[in-house]
């Protein structure tokens, strides 16, 4: 009998407390609440439009959403700050144990929650266990465009088709390419060398990207401002994701 | 030999409504009429009654399995190839709703099938005799539920064309299944209680296949041949029977009570308001008791009425029986659901707050009502009177309401829990039912008709059993009262 090859095994290994690779500080301070992102974000990742009604029943499937919500009663009303939330790359995250087929893992290069489109089979049970309900699901072929509309996917990013969950990546495309750029230079990946759709787009700065695990980059900075604070912190999922909160602009919101 | 089986109880239901003077034999006679096991008739012509059941067939039955084909080919096959040859938006899902329909009606069937073991492996441990005659058909409701869950789960997921992919099978693409994963769980746990449970089913079978084998000519006889695996009935056979009978009563119970409790896993273990509940797992085998049990007494009330020498098997007797195990288990039932509520609320959890008042005065609230009403007001009030027990309509109604609460009770459970997250920008209102609701009615048609040609093919009632029951009761006289006395046959 041949000798199976060993399968590998992969699951979430993370530590308590440890600090990501990877990670996003988003000033709602700054944030204007004017969609750029989202339509960025659409735009570099293939996410597609899934027409009136659909997105009128809860099928939107954009990666980033502007939150805004109302405190207290009417009319006594007050307009919290704009919230951009997407996936928060949890360092514990809830939805890749739940998952049957290991179609949503953990990667240990990038340190990142990946979503592995052609192995999910669509149990949805991701996006149940996921608190911060950033997952979308293809309810139908929305990507079907015909011809010369289908020519303005980019070529960097899986088109999904029906039945798979998906979510932000940070961009992964573009931390893949930023990498290869700085091995062939014979250096580490460094600070402006990845810059992500939405933090791209966004016209007052409010979404920075860099690299958590160097205390020196403007990201690690940003996270450990005595503004910042991360959503749901009490679930124990580590996100990746700082948001800043309550500097001289909050009081002009 | 030891005498553990209880005596039936005495009738003086009707006692007082007989003039005075009519002698012993007059209660004697009642016993008779009211009990089963105290009535019996020659095996031969027992058996002739079974097999006439199967093998006559009135014009009618074959307009209603024709009837029920065809929505089985349509509602069920037609609509799901549909859906898969177009996508999950044909559902009410979406966003945050991810789950709806078809979870709740994969733990619908799932619940109904409990029942099929619950009445006859436990009530067998425990030698209750008004078992006897429905056994069978309990466990055939255990067998036909559990395809149609999993035609639900199948029609759950996003790609079912994958769905071997969660099968823990080694492969070229070396990739595995995550036994991590709730839903793995629930899939090796389903499967093992679908293989126990039809295993459960063909044993007490063989002997009854063997007595069809035997009276029976044609394609029949030959497939019966094949069935009852060389049953003769000789003193060895019957002994490694009981063996395995007992054998397998016994290690089928706590298969039953783990499998309901892994599909409450399902939600138990996700972190979500409303479903991290620790008291899940006993809720959920007590409420797939429920609606199991009353699924029991529909079906029991269906074979008696519409099959052909079934009101010599089934009498008032069982109705009165389930009647009152219904009747418990909605205590129960009312017992967990409080405890659940009462401390999810107390817990103060904002979230879990939020859900309880969406459950009760959102938009489905009445939903909520309803599932309380007839899950416990209805029960309760109609099944403590003797006569509405015995009465078939009355306690077909109560089934009937009982698993149209417990289908509501999945439906809070699952979409209108759902409705409410921890991101209260996503907190949904408005829910639509789609393509699920033709394949439920398909999956109900199918489970019907599955009833139907089963009843055409094997012995629904266990004719072995009631003539084993039959022989171990007697009627004995104490002085001129008459006295039920049961001895153990084994």
């Amino acid at each position: 009998m041949a000798i199976l090859p060993k399968i590998p095994e992969y699951k979430a290994e993370w530590k308590e407390g440890e600090e990501g690779r990877w990670g996003v500080a988003v000033d709602m301070d700054l944030c204007t609440g004017c969609q750029a992102c989202v339509a960025a974000c659409s735009m570099e990742n293939n996410v597609p439009f899934v027409g009136e009604h659909d997105a009128g029943y809860g099928r939107q499937m954009a990666w980033i959403r502007v939150e805004r919500l109302w405190e207290g009663e009417y009319p006594e009303v007050k307009a919290t700050p704009f919230q951009p939330v997407m996936c928060q790359q949890c360092g514990s995250a809830p939805c890749e144990s739940v998952c049957p087929v290991f179609a949503t893992v953990h990667s240990e290069a990038e340190n990142l929650n990946l979503q592995v489109y052609n192995r999910c089979v669509g149990t949805r049970y991701c996006a149940n266990n996921c608190p911060y309900v950033a997952r979308v699901f293809n309810w139908a072929d929305y990507s079907n465009y015909p011809e010369p509309l289908s020519n303005h996917f980019n070529p960097d990013v899986t088109v999904r088709r029906r039945g798979v969950m998906e979510k932000c990546t940070f961009c992964i495309q573009r931390i893949h390419k930023a990498e290869d750029q700085a091995k062939s230079e014979g250096r580490e990946v460094g600070e402006g060398d990845v810059i992500p759709a939405c933090a791209q787009a966004c016209p007052a700065d409010a979404i920075v990207f860099g690299r958590l695990d160097d205390p020196e980059s403007k990201v690690s900075k940003l996270s450990k401002d005595k503004r910042a604070m991360h959503l749901l912190e009490d679930l124990g999922t580590q996100p990746r994701v700082s948001y800043l909160k309550g500097g001289f602009h909050g009081n002009l919101g | 030999m030891a005498i553990s089986a209880s005596a039936l109880p005495h009738s003086h239901a009707d006692e007082h409504a007989h003039p005075a003077g009519h002698g012993v034999s007059d209660h004697e006679a009642e016993l008779r009429k009211e009990h089963l096991m105290l009535d019996p008739k020659p095996r031969g012509e027992m058996n002739a009654m079974v097999m006439d059941s199967m093998t006559s067939a009135s014009w009618k039955f074959w307009v209603v399995a024709g009837i029920l084909a065809a929505i089985v080919a349509v509602a069920l096959f037609g609509a799901w190839g549909y859906m898969i040859s177009e996508g999950l938006y044909l559902t009410g899902k979406n966003r945050p709703g991810y789950w709806s329909l078809f979870l709740v009606h994969t733990v619908f069937w799932i619940g109904i099938s409990h029942a099929g073991t619950f009445v006859s492996a436990l009530l067998r441990v425990f030698k209750v005799e008004f078992r006897r005659p429905f056994t069978r058909a309990a466990e055939l409701m255990t067998t036909f539920a559990l395809a149609q869950a999993g035609i639900q789960i199948f029609a759950h997921m996003g790609r079912v064309w994958l769905a071997y992919w969660m099968f823990p099978i080694p492969n070229q693409r070396q990739l595995w299944v995550n036994f991590q994963s709730p839903l793995m769980w629930d899939f090796l746990a389903i499967n093992t209680y679908l293989l126990s449970s039809t295993m459960y089913l063909f044993l007490p079978l063989i002997p009854d296949l063997a007595m069809a084998r035997d009276r029976s000519t044609g394609w029949r006889k030959s497939v019966y041949r094949i069935l009852a695996l060389g049953f003769r009935g000789t003193e060895s056979e019957w002994a490694h029977l009981r063996i395995a009978l007992n054998i397998f009563a016994f290690a089928i119970l706590p298969v039953m009570f783990s499998v309901h409790t892994i599909v409450s896993w399902d939600f138990a273990v996700a972190m979500r308001p409303g479903w991290s509940s620790t008291i899940f797992g006993p809720y959920f085998v007590v409420g797939a008791l429920q609606s199991g049990v009353a699924a029991v007494g529909m079906v029991v009330i269906a074979i008696r009425y519409t099959m052909k020498h079934m009101d010599y098997f089934i009498r008032k007797e069982h109705f009165d029986a389930i009647g009152k195990l219904m009747l418990v288990i909605s205590m129960g039932w009312a017992y967990f659901f409080f405890n659940d509520y009462m401390i999810q609320w107390y817990g103060g959890d904002s979230f879990t707050d939020a859900l309880l008042h969406f459950h009760e005065a959102g938009p489905g609230g009445w939903i909520w009502f309803m599932m309380l009403i007839t899950n416990v007001a209805i029960p309760w009030l109609v099944l403590w009177n003797k006569a509405w027990r015995r009465n078939p309509w009355i306690l077909f109604s109560v089934g009937l309401l009982i698993n149209v609460g417990m289908w509501a009770e999945r439906y809070i459970i699952v979409p209108v829990s759902l409705q409410i997250n921890r991101m209260p920008f996503f907190w949904g209102q408005e829910f639509k039912p789609g393509i699920e609701v033709p394949i439920f009615v398909g999956t109900v048609a199918f489970f019907i008709l599955l009833y139907m040609l089963a009843s055409k093919f094997i012995p629904l009632v266990p004719v072995w059993e009631v003539q084993e029951g039959q022989m171990a009761h007697s009627i004995r006289k104490y002085g001129k009262e008459p006295v039920v006395s049961v001895a153990e046959l084994e």
